[in-house]
């Protein structure tokens, strides 16, 4: 290991860490307007998993039935269960409706109505006139809005010359004294060498952490990397306890099949060839918000009224809605049940089960992208330097429960606040702070650690221990007993960790350290959650619990805070005053 | 269980000599330097199994052992490899299709990094030669660009492509010109804004295909086209461009 005074150094006005949708387009805009940005970012930008969101983006554009933001808006808090900031919902339903004609300017190939304008569907908690009647709210293209965004996003980062780093792995934040942030130490893969990029802003986009379940729509790169960074920096970790798990992964393997599948008019089937979801959601059926629907098919399950030889999965049908709207709307769905499944959905149900899907918490920010952490004077103080968007952020729009296609539209709103308040910080504070050898100690111990040579426990086998605790320990349904009784395990498997050892320490795409790295991550990000729901004792959105089955607005209308050091608990209120329009106050959540 | 038999291409530029079992080099310029070579692996069989699981599997036995991937859906263009001799995506690739034991190498005709890890870059920079955004002159509306449901049929199989190159490293042509010769997924890609109708960079993009070189050196042997996992069709786009060069010119 290089030693830190010869440790190379790049400076830039901004380094965005993430080159999915909430880092691609912050990096544009600052591209744009002539900064000095780096975007560095583990995997080719388009590799990112954005790529991978099926569905589409929400905004009220009124194309295929009439809407409204504020509707949208409404929707939204109510499919938090009240615990989203309501300031941060305002803005986003707002600005959903200029971004996506952004984008579309952009050149993404959205689908079409017949009059030539952004086709829309329905998806799952959407109504119009505040719980009215369904909407149709979800910009498509096909079923592969993710690819068609991404694409489009890096495609336009080219023609505006933005810095890439690809395949450069961020190892950690560096802090000075003040808790300002400097920028971070990042791993070049393909050399093996330490880089240091100091940069007057930072940025985390480094997306979800569904890795730390065994089952997930999320790849093998989701690692929840950029939330233990910013833990390790002394950051704490916003409503971690709220995970989601999508109602229809193919069941066993864990794809995901879009909920647009069911915006198109499928719906799901129990063993005696009953739509269950009457009994659960008698008004909007099977486009109940994912909790719901998540919850009300593992109930089925545990019934006994599960499909298959061991009665562990349930059906969901597009057979009834023809070949033509399959293969059309759905193609990548089709092509997915074709190679994993060999069944083609327009003949034959497909087996689903919950799968853990999306992090509704992350680090907090305010609806500027800045990060917000307690300090001196109160639980929302801003790090200096330091923004967040994304998946990995928590602005929180999304509260106890995230409602489909809200994400790609959180990532691509909040991406772009990043990038117009990093302008106007560059412009406050156009020099670099002082960088000092210290500050880079503490990430240089981390890439040590994993230096040590001899015997240890192997990696990737504590990373599988790791995926199948956290299911068994924090899934759809929990309680007190199980999930202490994880924390302990995790604690147990915490220490093994930090003595676990590689055996391959060659420099060259040394894929095996940057896993060790990651698990380093895994362990953080799993913490948080488990100690943020073993806490909670109230059922809210996706947190769940069997002895607590109330929503209590009294004792738990507020968020939680995960800090790393000394594994602590702390809360802070949620925003509930919106910018202009009046507050939506908590009522009971029906479907 | 069965057993499944690999036989997966080695190469680890900077194995230690002492605990490494590879053998030596005696090229001259570099004598420590080591050699490539083949190495069969025995991995227990699976129902579905994807030859990604496989490699995983390998990773398990050898965590020096190194290649790409992430999505595991065929999304995320990581996983081009070589298999039986053709180029493919490890997540998509049944193990049932393909003959034991499976010879797995690197993507063909660029330099590889380490065992399956090539270098892309050149294969990267001919797309961005081609300008692969839209370029509108026209005032933006305020809502969106109307595109008719035809037009917008125009841009499938096109707009799919996941940048895998599993085609450009199939190309006789892309190998023997990867500097000058654009290679058919960068050209796809220059086809899907050309047949855009909202795009309206027609004669620049078509200005700079000219020449023998970047658009011309396709010949049609179609090995693009029997691998592209996505079912993509670039000789197709390729002759498009070609037509439309003409029709421009008269
Ligand atoms: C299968 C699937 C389908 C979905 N469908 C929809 C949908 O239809 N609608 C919707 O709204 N939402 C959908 N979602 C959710 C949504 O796609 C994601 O939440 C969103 O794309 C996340 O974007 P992001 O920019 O935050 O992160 P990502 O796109 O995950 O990008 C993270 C980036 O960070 C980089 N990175 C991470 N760690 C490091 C590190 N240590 N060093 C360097 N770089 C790093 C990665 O390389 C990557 O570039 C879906 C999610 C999944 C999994
Ligand atoms: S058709 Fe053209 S582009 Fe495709 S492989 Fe042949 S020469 Fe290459
Ligand atoms: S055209 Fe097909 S094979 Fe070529 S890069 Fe695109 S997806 Fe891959
Ligand atoms: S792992 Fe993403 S395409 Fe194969």
């Amino acid at each position: 290991m290089a030693a830190v005074r010869s440790l190379p150094h790049r400076h830039f006005d901004a380094l965005i860490i993430g080159a999915g949708g909430a880092g691609l387009n912050a990096a544009l805009r600052l591209a744009d307007a002539d900064l000095r940005v780096a975007v560095v970012s583990k995997v080719f930008p388009t590799r990112s998993h954005t790529v991978a969101a099926q569905g589409g983006v929400n905004a009220a554009l009124a194309n295929a039935l009439p809407d409204d933001w504020h509707w949208h808006m409404f929707d939204t808090v109510k499919g938090s269960d009240y615990l989203g900031d309501q300031d941060a919902i305002e803005t986003m339903c707002r600005e959903a409706i200029p971004t996506v004609y952004e984008l579309e300017h952009a050149g993404v190939p959205f689908s079409r109505l017949d009059n030539g304008r952004i086709y829309q569907r329905a998806f799952g908690g959407q109504s119009q006139h505040f719980g009215g009647e369904q909407a149709a709210r979800t910009c498509a293209a096909a079923d592969r809005t993710g690819h068609a965004i991404l694409h489009t996003l890096y495609q336009q980062n080219l023609r505006a010359k933005t810095h890439f780093f690809d395949e450069y792995f961020a190892v950690d934040l560096i802090r000075d004294d003040e808790g300002a942030i400097l920028g971070a130490l990042v791993l070049d893969i393909e050399s093996g060498e330490p880089l240091v990029i100091a940069s007057k802003t930072t940025l985390l986009a480094t997306g979800g952490h569904g890795q730390v379940y065994r089952t997930t729509t999320n790849a093998f790169i989701n690692t929840g990397d950029g939330m233990a960074m910013a833990l390790r920096a002394g950051v704490p970790l916003q409503d971690m306890e709220f995970y989601q798990f999508h109602p229809t992964g193919v069941a066993g393997k864990g794809m995901l099949i879009t909920e647009g599948a069911r915006g198109e008019g499928g719906y799901l089937i129990n063993s005696d060839g009953e739509r269950f979801m009457e009994r659960y959601a008698p008004h909007a059926l099977d486009l109940a918000s994912r909790d719901v629907v998540s919850r009300s098919i593992v109930t089925e399950i545990r019934e006994g009224r599960g499909c298959g030889p061991n009665k562990d999965y349930l059906l969901l049908k597009v057979d009834h809605l023809g070949a033509d709207v399959v293969h059309q709307r759905l193609p990548g769905i089709t092509d997915i049940c074709r190679v994993f499944l060999g069944i083609d959905p327009a003949n034959e149900p497909i087996p689903v089960f919950p799968t853990a899907h999306y992090a509704m918490g992350g680090i907090p920010t305010d609806r500027y992208a800045r990060v917000v952490a307690p300090a001196r004077h109160g639980p929302e103080e801003v790090v200096p330097g330091l923004y967040a968007a994304g998946e990995c952020a928590c602005v929180s729009v999304h509260g106890a429960n995230r409602l489909g296609g809200n994400s790609l539209l959180d990532i691509l709103v909040f991406g772009r606040a990043a990038g117009t308040d990093i302008l106007s910080y560059v412009a406050e504070n156009p020099h670099h702070r002082p960088m000092r050898e210290a500050y880079l100690e503490p990430s240089l111990d981390r890439l040590s650690r994993w230096e040590r040579r001899g015997e240890g426990e192997r990696a990737a086998d504590l990373k599988a221990e790791l995926r199948r605790l956290m299911e068994e320990h924090c899934g759809v349904f929990r309680d007190q007993a199980t999930m202490a009784e994880g924390v302990e395990k995790l604690k147990g498997l915490r220490a093994r960790v930090e003595n676990a050892r590689l055996r391959d320490h060659s420099q060259t795409f040394n894929t095996a350290r940057i896993e060790a790295l990651e698990l380093d991550n895994l362990v953080d990000v799993g913490m948080a959650t488990l100690m943020s729901a073993l806490h909670r004792d109230e059922s809210r959105g996706a947190h769940s619990r069997v002895d607590h089955p109330e929503r209590d607005d009294e004792r738990w209308l507020k968020h939680s805070l995960y800090l790393r050091e000394g594994d602590r608990m702390d809360y802070k209120p949620v925003r509930t005053k919106p910018l202009t329009v009046d507050s939506f106050p908590p009522k009971p959540r029906v479907y | 269980m069965t057993a499944i038999r690999l036989s997966v291409y080695r190469y680890q530029p900077d194995s230690e000599p002492s605990a490494s079992n590879a053998p030596k080099s005696d090229s001259e310029s570099d004598p420590r330097r080591p050699k490539p070579y083949m190495q069969t692996f025995e991995v227990q069989a699976q129902p579905g199994m994807m030859l990604r699981e496989a490699l995983l599997a390998i990773k398990e036995q050898d965590e020096t052992f190194a290649f790409r991937h992430s999505c595991g859906e065929g999304v995320c263009g990581s996983d081009g490899v070589n298999a039986n001799g053709t180029n493919c995506l490890a997540c998509i690739t049944p193990i049932a299709d393909l003959k034991q034991p499976i010879q797995v190498r690197p993507l063909p005709g660029r330099p590889v990094i380490r065992d399956l890890v090539v270098d892309m870059t050149q294969f990267y920079e001919q797309y961005r030669a081609v300008d692969p955004y839209l370029i509108r002159k026209d005032p933006l509306p305020e809502q969106e660009i109307r595109q008719s449901p035809a037009d917008r049929d125009k841009l499938d199989g096109l707009y799919e492509c996941i940048l895998c190159g599993c085609c450009s490293t199939a190309c006789p042509s892309f190998w023997w010109n990867p500097d000058k010769f654009h290679g058919p997924a960068a050209l796809l890609q220059s086809w899907r804004f050309l047949a855009d109708s909202r795009d309206q960079a027609t004669d620049e993009r078509l200005d700079a295909l000219e020449g023998p070189y970047k658009l011309f050196r396709c010949h049609s042997i179609m090995n693009c086209v029997e691998v592209c996992p996505k079912g993509l069709n670039p000789t197709q786009a390729i002759g498009r461009i070609k037509e439309l060069m003409l029709e421009q010119s008269v």
